[in-house]
């Protein structure tokens, strides 16, 4: 079974956001990257699935030349191989980068490699739009769940477990098939150091693709509204008990 | 025409939906087009009757009963067959699981944009842009950004509109129609649901939730925090590190990735406060923080704090409420 998983380099943000002086990004300048939740567990799902059935792992990111990092954190995970769609700066609308994405795979299907399962986040971590793995299905006449937390193959197959209005949905698609994931569908484990080595001397694929015109189009970013609180201290440690029990019985949640 | 997707639940209209036309009655007034729902399935018929109370004039009836069981191709499909016929200028849908969905199949059929989870919308000149602001980060993070596409279509982040009822729009008809559906619609469709086991309260209902983070330090640490919250007619939550750890299941985590809380009382224990954390305890009425850092940056979000150890503070907190109780 050969998995193809996409991922997108994200800041992590820690406490508070900051944003560059001309609003169109995040203040990066003091921060580490990742890849979005779901999208570190779409990785660890790829690699569980080559586990049971034999196959690879390739994983893709459309991003900037450092995005490199988050595609070796990925086969250190265990992921096989790695192509990196390299962007200008410009922000890519979900648009743009399902074209690009699309345009890749099948490029890599003319190349004799043909993908049984794309996997994707549910939504990515910053721009959230919901639709790249939606917009590549219908690219490729393939198949989509979106927001699957649990994920079996069954002769070819998948079976995908989401949440519902009033419970589980349970969705059932012949592959090849393109399935978006939720964080909680698996706990993703920690590179090991073989795999953190092995991951360093890893070949990416690397791809200059062109940017379509966005159809949505950032203009600026800002932070929403709303003054940072100042919190009324009830006391250090165990002193400051016995006004959290005034506090807990004027907010009226105190047992009776 | 502005044309919204109205989910409802054995029809029983949600709330995100009534936000959803709520912003798209403003926007119908401000271009001077009629607004029109559509409904999607047998059990809608019972949903129509109180749209025309948030300015609805039309209504447009998917019948296929092959509709009722949730399938986001058609839904989709029944969309741009709406679309055809009625030529609205824009299509809004609630940024819900379902409403993302299939404005993401709907956006991918027709080749035009979407975005998704608007708080504000600006309509420009007739066959113009629009303005719009939505949610970046869950919430964190405003974009503004410009709308393309012939036809606009956007979902509604839930709770960014309160639904208002307004005035009645001049005229009212429901008109049924069998949506163009191909076999290949129905690909991916719901084969069998589950209900949920039933059990205590669930998080996203808790009046009282008791968070843990990192400060809580063991899977075992949590012990008091499932006694406070026992005795609070609450339930734990916890942060992502804490499921990162493999201490607690994801199904606790709050937050954007994770589960969003709208208790009386949200009691974040150990918790430092990262963006992601805190956009999911954003409905909480009152924060109280118990944390060893009085710069963490959740201080900046919560109405009470203790600075001290969880692991003090808690089951001395947990032996206040029992004597205070017994008095």
């Amino acid at each position: 079974m050969d998995v193809l998983v996409c991922v997108k380099r994200v800041p992590v943000t820690g406490g508070r956001i900051s944003l560059t002086e001309d609003e169109q990004d995040i203040d990066t300048r003091y921060l580490g990257f990742t890849v979005s939740p779901h999208e570190e567990c779409a990785v660890e799902e790829s690699v569980r699935l080559v586990e049971a059935y034999g196959g690879s792992s390739t994983v893709l990111t459309l991003g900037p030349a450092a995005a490199e990092e988050q595609l070796r954190d990925a086969m250190a995970m265990g992921a096989n191989r790695a192509v990196l769609l390299e962007a200008d700066g410009a922000e890519w609308d979900a648009g743009a980068t399902a074209a690009a994405i699309a345009r890749v795979i099948g490029d890599h299907r003319h190349a004799g490699v043909a993908y049984d399962l794309l996997l994707f986040g549910n939504e990515s971590a910053d721009s959230g739009g919901y639709q790249v793995g939606v917009r590549v299905a219908h690219l490729l006449d393939l198949p989509s769940v979106t927001g699957v937390k649990q994920l079996e193959i069954l002769d070819g197959t998948a079976v995908a477990r989401r949440e519902g209005p009033d419970g589980f949905e349970i969705f059932e698609v012949r592959l090849p098939a393109v399935v978006t994931v939720k964080e909680g569908i698996n706990l993703p484990r920690y590179p090991s150091i073989p795999g953190r080595l092995r991951a360093k001397k890893a070949i990416v694929e690397r791809i200059q693709p062109e940017r379509a015109k966005p159809g949505l189009e950032k203009l600026r970013l800002r932070l929403p509204q709303g003054r940072d609180k100042q919190a009324e201290i009830l006391g250090d440690g165990a002193a400051g008990v016995e006004r959290a029990v005034e506090v807990l019985r004027q907010i009226g949640v105190m047992p009776s | 025409m502005i044309a919204g997707l109205v989910e409802h639940d054995g029809g029983v209209v949600s709330e995100p939906s009534l936000q959803m036309l709520t912003l798209g009655r403003r926007l119908a007034e401000r271009l001077g087009v009629p607004l029109a729902a559509l409904v999607i399935g047998s059990e809608a018929r019972s949903a129509m009757d109180g749209l025309a109370a948030y300015g609805v004039s039309a209504v447009h009836h998917a019948a296929d009963d092959r509709l009722d069981r949730y399938a986001p191709g058609a839904w989709a499909a029944s969309i741009v067959d709406l679309i055809t016929r009625a030529r609205p200028s824009a299509v809004l849908a609630a940024g819900t699981d379902r409403g993302n969905e299939v404005m993401a199949h709907v956006g991918a059929r027709m080749g035009l944009p979407v975005a998704a989870n608007c708080t504000e919308v600006e309509p420009g000149d007739p066959g113009h842009q629009y303005l719009v602001t939505r949610l970046r980060w869950g919430g964190s993070l405003l974009e503004e950004a410009r709308l393309h596409g012939a036809v606009k279509l956007l979902t509604v982040a839930p709770h960014a509109v309160q639904a208002e009822e307004g005035p009645a729009a001049g005229g009212w008809s429901v008109e049924e129609f069998s949506p163009a559906l191909q076999d290949k619609d129905f690909r991916v469709q719901v084969a069998r649901q589950e209900g949920r086991p039933p059990g205590k309260v669930s998080l996203p209902e808790a009046r009282v939730v008791v968070g843990g983070g990192r400060g809580v330090g063991s899977p075992e640490g949590f012990a008091p925090l499932e006694e406070l919250a026992e005795l609070l007619g609450g339930v734990v939550g916890c942060s992502r590190v804490v499921t990162s750890l493999g201490w607690r299941p994801h199904t606790d985590q709050v937050g954007q990735t994770g589960v969003r809380i709208a208790p009386d009382v949200y009691i974040a224990c150990g918790i430092s406060g990262a963006i992601q954390h805190m956009v999911g305890a954003k409905g909480a009425k009152r924060i109280m923080v118990i944390n060893t850092d009085p710069q963490a940056p959740i201080l900046a979000h919560a109405d009470y704090a203790i600075i001290g150890d969880v692991q003090q503070v808690v089951p001395a907190l947990v032996s206040a409420i029992r004597e205070a109780k017994g008095r």
